[in-house]
């Protein structure tokens, strides 16, 4: 007869020298025995954190978490007290992500569900060619700004950008967002130049839809990092639309 | 049949992960420290590279003899030393020279000999109008061209490249870098992907006292090299990055540009930004473009460049390779990842990820923290 031990639902690991390997090893075994909470501390560098995890779990990471954190994720839901570096979310396919700080390049590529949440400014190419199918419906939230290229080739999804610490009539930096855009949606406040926007890309003023889904997300950032909605929401807002939905559909064509 | 996969992946997965790596730590205010946390930060990023190059610049490396040329020289074979010995006597007076010490390494397979020099080039006054520098110059060309089995790593003053065939960390390793001090150190693990991976072709890649260490590739390097071989540079090394270090060395040097000049002639604006920037600008932007397009790095390319007092980061106007700054009082890091900066040091003042074709520099001339720590001072 095998002995029960009862399995802890909370496990902390000092990650401090792990290599990025064996900690997801040992991860995919925690989950598998029944673990709920794990808590990573001195992450630095390791990659593809949480990617495939049998069933959803809670994780806190301390630290700085390699490329492809959450990549391919499928339900877990992972906070990070520090910055997230490259392909953040790459594929998340459920889920959540939230990022006490800045995150790099290309992150929230190709998501397909799931929500991400960065407190401060996205790199280059966020939520490149986010898609959405029926219910799966990818939602990402910047608090800052984003570098060039924010949501090129978007296919799906909502891409909130808050412009938080832009100063009165200072314009985003960013140049080509929504780049080859033709689905999915960006709700972005603070000022930008028309020849910032690809040329796909079409501004409207937001509905009551439209409303709806930013009030729903700008409460939830506001409660990961504590901030003010009411603030927030009172900030115009314009949304970002594809202006058609297959761009490149005659150019093989004819 | 043997599944070789299986030996030398114990994971067994295949899978190729690939990218550069690089790192650059400086203290502005100049103090100087060793090897270790350059080599600890970018062993950090061990699986960015694929033990085919690995290699380490350091300045300030060379107190004793501040005012000579130091070569670093790698040599294939005892008839390439020889030959390049009588050549290094002949043109310069040679004060000092040993071979660099290393200790085994169980990875570093068939080590050429490295071996250094310290030299003035007093003698390029046989040479009429050559400046010392170009003297230096136009000798470099003909050792890496003219001599078989010899390759010069690195010909600056109170500087040195330490390069070769190994993961970084093994490199660091093998030629004891612990050891030496320096107030900026820049770091490189390599991924080939066009060329082979040999101990000239790891990076730093150097003339004079500029070093480069990329990450990327320069589509134009055909271009580039056919410019820069009009100015008597000459690419040897059969690698991409090589012409960035010439480009530098032309720029800054001979044409006497700032560096934020040379910035804009690598990593330009595109041609509809140009057309919105103020007219004054756009006129120097428009005859960059012109005078210098065969200067112009296309393809994706994250760069650190280093000089004495100044160390640089730049990446391509895309940013399509990855660059990540942190500081930390008059300390500034420059790295492929994060990470690897936080490994060194935890609590930094400032992270930051800068656009793409915006320089950051960190130069001795204008210590960072300087104004900070005399707010600081007068507060207190």
């Amino acid at each position: 007869m095998t002995e029960n031990v009862a399995t802890p639902k909370m496990v902390k690991i000092d990650t401090a020298g792990i290599y990025y390997r064996d900690l997801n090893a040992k991860l995919r075994q925690l989950v598998d025995e029944g673990v709920e909470h794990i808590e990573l501390t001195n992450v630095c560098g390791q990659r593809y954190i949480a990617t495939d995890l049998s069933r959803p779990v809670d994780i806190k990471i301390y630290g700085t978490p390699g490329n492809d954190l959450g990549a391919f994720m499928n339900g877990s839901r992972i906070e990070v007290f520090g910055n997230a570096q490259d392909c953040m979310a790459n594929t998340l396919n459920a889920g959540e992500v939230i990022i006490h700080g800045h995150a790099g390049d290309i992150c929230g590529m190709a998501a397909r569900g799931g929500k991400i949440f960065v407190r401060d400014y996205v790199g280059y190419r966020a939520g490149i060619h986010m898609k959405e199918y029926q219910d799966k419906k990818p939602m990402m939230v910047v608090g800052g700004t984003g570098q060039d290229f924010m949501g090129e080739y978007m296919a799906g999804g909502v891409l909130v950008v808050l412009g938080l610490g832009l100063k009165e009539g200072e314009t985003h930096k960013a140049n080509f967002i929504g780049t080859g855009i033709h689905g999915g949606v960006i709700y972005i406040s603070g000022a930008f130049e028309p020849h910032q926007l690809g040329k796909e890309v079409g501004v409207a003023e937001l509905d009551d839809k439209d409303r709806k889904i930013l009030g729903d997300l700008v409460n939830e950032y506001c409660a990961h990092f504590d901030c003010d909605a009411e603030a927030i929401l009172r900030k115009p807002f314009k949304k970002l639309y594809p202006k058609y939905l297959r761009p490149y559909g005659r150019l093989y064509s004819y | 049949m043997k599944d070789l996969t299986r030996i030398s992946n114990v994971y067994g997965d295949g899978k190729v992960i690939d990218a550069c790596c690089l790192f650059g730590m400086m203290d502005t205010s100049g103090k100087c420290f060793s090897g270790r946390d350059v080599t600890r930060a970018i062993a950090n990023m061990h699986d960015r590279g694929n033990g085919l190059g690995g290699g380490f610049a350091v300045y300030g490396l060379y107190p004793q003899y501040p005012d000579y040329y130091a070569f670093h020289i790698m040599y294939d074979s005892k008839e390439g030393k020889t030959c390049t010995e009588g050549f290094l006597n002949e043109h310069f007076n040679v004060h000092h020279s040993e071979e660099v010490p290393t200790r085994p390494v169980a990875a570093i397979k068939n080590p050429p000999m490295v071996w250094r020099y310290f030299l003035d080039a007093d003698k390029c006054q046989r040479e009429g109008k050559l400046s010392p520098d170009d003297y230096v110059v136009a000798r470099v060309m003909d050792i890496n061209t003219g001599i078989d089995d010899a390759y010069v790593f690195s010909s600056g003053k109170n500087m040195a490249a330490f390069k070769g065939v190994g993961y970084p960390e093994e490199i660091s390793e093998y030629f004891c870098l612990e050891s030496y001090n320096g107030y900026l150190w820049t770091a490189h693990g390599r991924f080939p992907t066009n060329t082979k991976g040999w101990w000239g072709g790891a990076h730093p890649f150097n003339i004079l006292d500029w070093t480069v260490v990329h990450n990327g590739e320069i589509s134009s390097y055909g271009i580039n090299k056919r410019y820069l071989e009009q100015f008597g540079y000459h690419c040897t090394l059969q690698t991409d990055t090589e012409v960035l270090a010439y480009a530098v060395d032309l720029l800054v040097r001979k044409h006497n540009l700032p560096i934020e000049v040379v910035a804009e002639i690598f990593a330009p604006p595109l041609w509809e930004e140009i057309e919105r920037r103020p007219a004054k600008e756009r006129e120097l932007l428009k005859a960059l473009r012109q005078v210098y397009a065969s200067l112009l790095m296309n393809g994706p390319f994250t760069v650190i460049l280093a000089h004495e007092g100044e160390m640089i980061g730049l990446t391509d106007r895309i940013r399509l390779r990855p660059l990540t700054v942190g500081e930390k009082g008059s300390m500034l890091y420059l790295s492929s990842e994060e990470a690897a900066i936080r490994l060194v040091c935890p609590e930094l003042d400032k992270a930051w990820i800068p656009m793409g074709g915006e320089p950051v520099i960190g130069s001795l001339k204008h210590p960072i923290g300087a104004d900070r720590v005399a707010v600081a001072g007068g507060a207190v």
